[in-house]
């Protein structure tokens, strides 16, 4: 499996103010790395870093060749704005094709096709003439994927999918995304509160702490003693 | 009713006021949606006194043609005023206010130190017959390019306006189309500030954006309708201000309170409805 990302000795801080500190790992092909850590860890810093949104004070954060910024799909967090857009579902998925039209202004067929796939393989077609601003937060966290997956194909960043959902909604969500990653070969990077879903789900787990980040996978990680902490005697 | 319109529009100064406001109401309709969604609404406020400003201050010292001259110092304020909203470590909002009123202060004193008491006036609040042949041409072919370029750059303005991070972390220039929306919008400012007054343009903006999103919930009909409602309401507050002689820019921002009322009784209904 080849290596998508590598990251050395990673720092990020805001001002003065350190929140990242030498970090260093790698993302390959087909991994489900779940970024777990408590509040202010610096999850979300992290993530702007891995999307180019914030460039690191220190280390590097490499690239492989044949990853492109149009093979990458990504779940933001929604912003209080965008719950109230006017915007139809199907106005919102097919937003995610415009990195690969470059210049070109207007949307190809090939395009809506593509939009029209993923919203059904989210099982939203009943929902594509709908207004975003109506739906439900699940409802709206299914359509932000079927975005993410009209933008790439690579690799999936998603920035806390489930929070706000309910318990059978997070369920079929953790399925969706486990889907993605088997069936598809879509590498998935996840930032997660849930640590118990995470060990169950992902192939790695970076744990980002003030005093010692782990990184490794989540067999390694069960059994160290930060994994111990949240699992007790396996 | 007919025969009044035909008499209205027999005046040339009729003609010119229907084709430049026709055009400028279009302009800014279009890229109000998307800045009062970005929450970029103060912006357009803040740059129409900075026009303000540079207009007076180019009127004071002769220049010949004041319009072109505010162009550029408008268009590097709006490239300005979208940095600091951007970056969001200086209260954005208050930082905003201080360069308008700033821009407004100076203009005025300019104005009146130099004794053109009676351009003020019109600059601040807008003139029916303020616009020559030459205003008229120079902002029916800027108006074109602005309405071209929102054509073309449609999609993306939809991207950058929906999720600016998105766009950006897969790949869009997100920081290149936010300045080409404060570029359109400097313009669109520009050449509506004659016929429109200063304090009242950025109405134009506002107002219509904020009465098509209580009625439509798709992006495509909600630039469609705030289109049609700004062209609407401009012909109504232009030909009202003529029977009545009105102030016009007042005019027509009274029209769309009326046309806002409307669509929020509308949108109570339809949403009882759904
Ligand atoms: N724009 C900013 N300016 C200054 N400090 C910031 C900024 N954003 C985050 N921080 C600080 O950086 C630290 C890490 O924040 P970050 O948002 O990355 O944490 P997180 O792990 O995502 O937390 P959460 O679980 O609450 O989402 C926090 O201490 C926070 O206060
Ligand atoms: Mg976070």
């Amino acid at each position: 499996m080849g290596v998508l990302i590598e990251c050395k000795e990673l720092a990020f801080s805001y001002e003065d103010v350190d929140v990242i500190k030498d970090l260093s790992f790698t993302i390959s092909e087909g991994d489900y790395l779940c970024i777990v850590g408590e509040n202010g860890s610096g999850k979300s810093t992290l993530t702007k870093g891995l999307l180019g949104l914030k460039s690191p004070d220190k280390g590097k954060i490499i690239f492989s060749d044949n990853l492109k910024k149009k093979d990458i799909g990504y779940l933001p967090q929604q912003t209080p704005a965008q719950k109230d857009f006017p915007a139809s579902v199907f106005e919102v998925v097919l937003s995610g094709r415009l990195n690969s039209r470059g210049l070109r202004p207007f949307y190809s067929k090939a395009d809506k096709m593509t939009a029209h796939e993923n919203i059904h393989k989210l099982g939203i077609e009943e929902l594509m003439k709908r207004s975003y601003r109506d739906l439900s937060g699940g409802q709206q966290q299914r359509v932000l994927l079927a975005r993410a997956l009209c933008a790439g194909k690579k690799l999936l960043f998603l920035d806390e999918p489930v929070t706000g959902l309910d318990p059978i909604v997070t369920e079929e969500m953790y399925r969706l995304i486990e889907d993605l990653n088997k069936t598809d070969k879509i590498t998935i990077v996840m930032v997660s509160h849930d640590i118990k879903s995470a060990a169950r789900y992902a192939t790695h787990i970076l744990h980002l702490n003030s005093e010692k980040s782990f990184f490794g996978t989540t067999q390694q990680y069960i059994n160290s003693p930060l994994g111990q902490y949240f699992f007790g005697e396996v | 009713m007919i025969n009044e319109l035909i008499e209205m529009f027999s005046n040339d100064f009729m003609i010119r006021a229907l084709i430049g406001g026709t055009l400028v109401s279009l302009c800014a309709s279009l890229l109000g949606v998307s800045l009062v969604l970005k929450r970029y609404s103060m912006i357009g406020d803040g740059l129409s006194h900075v026009g303000f400003g540079a207009l007076a201050v180019a009127s004071a010292i002769g220049a010949a043609a004041p319009l072109q001259i505010a162009i550029p110092v408008v268009v590097i304020a709006a490239f300005f005023l979208l940095r600091i909203s951007e970056n969001g470590k200086i209260k954005g909002d208050a930082a905003i206010a201080l360069i308008s009123t700033s821009a407004l202060a100076v203009g005025i004193t300019v104005a009146s130190v130099s004794g053109l008491n009676t351009d003020i006036n019109s600059y601040l609040f807008g003139s029916i017959i303020a616009m020559d042949t030459g205003d008229v041409v120079f902002c029916s072919i800027l108006s074109v390019f602005i309405l071209i370029m929102f054509v073309f750059f449609y999609n993306k303005i939809f991207a950058v306006t929906f999720d600016e991070n998105f766009a950006r972390a897969t790949g869009t220039k997100a920081g290149v189309y936010n300045m080409i929306i404060a570029l359109l919008t400097a313009l669109t400012i520009v050449v509506g500030m004659k016929m429109m007054g200063s304090m009242l343009i950025s109405s134009l903006i506002i107002f219509p954006a904020v009465i098509s999103m209580r009625v439509c919930s798709r992006f495509k009909t909600v630039i469609i309708t705030s289109a049609s409602v700004s062209v609407l309401c401009f012909f109504i507050g232009l030909t009202s201000s003529y029977t009545y002689s009105a102030p016009t820019g007042a005019s027509i921002v009274i029209v769309n309170m009326i046309a806002l009322l409307i669509a929020i009784v509308i949108g109570k209904f339809v949403k009882k409805r759904r």
